[in-house]
């Protein structure tokens, strides 16, 4: 999902990068107020170990392999505002040192894969964790968190390549959400996998200072949800004119926002009653409702093969918060 | 691993690994903002962007077989994404007009990477006030990079050497024990390394 240079034009390439500053910005000061200097190298460390886990292909079909993003991993086992930080460096340095995402497109990377990925990613995490308590229930979020931020990820790439006039809503959508849909399985799959591996081997890694920490941070969350919003109301709510209740966590922050942040920037596309376009945007979009349960599902049955519920209550990792 | 499999020409001697890095930066920075802002109506501009290029890629004495071979690997996710463009009208032109962009962003980005080592682009990023909880980010991140890289070579040849070729199913399993030990051994590494970090007077 790395943007290379040359796909962005001045307007999108602009307004990501203050987009991706911004929520950067947000999360260095959300950690220089609450991270314990203690964790301060982990941050480091963390993100060498992203871009090393990144390098482990795990095999799919045919000789064709996928790996680990690593956004929803890294939230849940270091927090959301050290998951931004952590998965920003990754792309600062694959684009730095390896050419790979391009210096123009580095604040889109950042703004898909950190941002929307590590935030939204960990804002589905939270709720749904709560929900279902024990391991089982961090199982269940954590991979049902990894499909929604990989396809949320994939649809804001595909809108900024739209607004950018380098492809077009109604091809690149299906394309991007369509593969990133099944991407988003072995993502959801592999971080399930992990985390069960992790809480069996250390499972005090799963609980970090969250509950001293959290309380405070309104603010932070506040600024995510803005900045978040915005991004999404500026590449992807002007494309999708009607958009269907799938993908319920989109559709409301879309709703919060569409009027503050519409006008900004008007619809970009001349061609917009095509009539191709609706009935491929809203054919992704079922698609993407319907994928949505599907993958709660999936993750219901990994979880449940992973951490059998009756086993939950005297496992060490399920013990009650204040 | 060789600390050096990313950015393995960095330490050559040349004219143009001896500018200064903030000067590189800004350069390739400038360059790839030019390149990309380009109207697709100019094929002259590029043709001189790609000359100016050839002649550094020239001074700076980087093999040229390194610098098409790593072109290459980074080719197909470009050819992969303007495709799309494919769909437009007029979309022939446009796909020709971003692959070469494309590829002319790529070789000065690898170009940048391979002219320059990461701690001299870390200092220029110092200097410009990047806060310092990110710089510190990265530059532990780049100096242990290459140790967990090592690590997780080091695990998969005693995982390859204890089992029989794995079943599908099997070895995501095992792939992601894999991946879990390697973050609890890169969080225990955290730990030590704030104890030297703190025995040695940080904060």
């Amino acid at each position: 999902m790395h943007i290379p240079d040359g796909f962005l034009d001045s307007k999108t390439a602009v307004a990501t990068g203050v987009l991706a500053a911004a929520g950067l910005g947000v999360a260095l000061r959300h950690a220089r107020r609450h991270l314990p200097p203690r964790r301060v190298p982990l941050l480091g460390l963390a993100a060498a170990f992203v871009f090393a886990a990144q390098m482990l292909n795990f095999p799919v079909l045919a000789g064709t392999s996928g790996h680990l993003i690593g956004g929803v991993l890294t939230a849940v086992l270091l927090g959301p505002s050290a998951a931004v930080i952590v998965i920003s460096a990754v792309l600062i340095v694959q684009c730095l040192m390896f050419a790979d995402g391009g210096i123009s497109a580095l604040g889109a990377n950042i703004f898909n894969m950190a941002i929307i990925g590590g935030t939204l990613g960990w804002a589905i995490y939270y709720p749904v964790s709560r929900v279902f308590k024990g391991r089982f229930g961090t199982v269940l979020a954590a991979a049902f968190a990894s499909w929604c931020s990989t396809v949320l990820a994939a649809v804001a790439c595909a809108g900024e390549l739209t607004v950018a006039g380098k492809a077009r809503w109604s091809v690149v959508l299906p394309a991007m959400a369509g593969v990133h849909m099944l991407i988003g399985i072995g993502e959801g799959l592999i971080t399930a996998l992990v985390l069960s591996a992790v809480a069996r081997a250390r499972p005090e890694l799963l609980q970090p200072e969250r509950p001293a920490t959290a309380r405070r941070s309104y603010g932070t969350v506040l600024a995510y949800g803005v900045l978040i919003a915005l991004g999404l109301a500026l590449f992807v709510s002007p494309l999708a004119s009607k958009w269907p209740d799938g993908l319920d966590k989109t559709a409301e922050v879309l709703g919060f926002q569409t009027r503050a942040a519409g006008p900004i920037m008007p619809a970009p596309i001349p061609d917009y009653a095509m009539p191709g376009i609706h009935g491929s945007v809203l054919a992704t979009s079922i698609a993407g409702a319907v994928g949505t349960v599907v993958a709660f599902v999936l993750a219901w049955l990994l979880a449940r093969t992973l951490a059998p519920r009756t086993r939950t209550e005297n496992s060490p990792s399920s013990s009650p918060t204040p | 691993m060789s600390p050096d499999f990313l950015d393995r020409y960095c330490r050559l001697d040349s004219p143009v690994h001896r500018l200064p890095a903030g000067w590189k930066l800004v350069a390739a920075l400038a360059l790839v903002l030019t390149v990309v802002l380009l109207p697709p109506a100019h094929p002259l501009w590029l043709g001189g962007v790609a000359a100016g290029l050839v002649i550094t890629a020239g001074l700076s004495r980087i093999p040229w077989m390194f610098l098409v071979r790593r072109l290459l690997l980074l080719e197909p996710l470009v050819i992969g994404v303007a495709l799309l463009a494919l769909f437009q009208p007029g979309g022939g032109r446009l796909f020709v007009f971003l692959v070469a962009k494309c590829t002319l962003c790529l070789l000065t980005m690898v170009l940048l990477a391979n002219t320059t080592p990461f701690a001299e682009l870390l200092r220029v990023l110092r200097g410009v006030r990047v806060p310092a909880l990110l710089v510190t980010t990265l530059s532990l991140m780049h100096r242990y990079l290459f140790v967990l890289a090592d690590e997780a070579q080091r695990m998969r040849r005693a995982r390859l050497s204890r089992t029989f070729t794995a079943r599908q199913a099997r070895s995501w399993r095992t792939l992601a024990t894999v991946v879990s030990q390697l973050f609890i051994r890169a969080s225990e590494r955290a730990e030590r390394i704030y104890g030297a970090m703190c025995a040695r007077g940080w904060r």
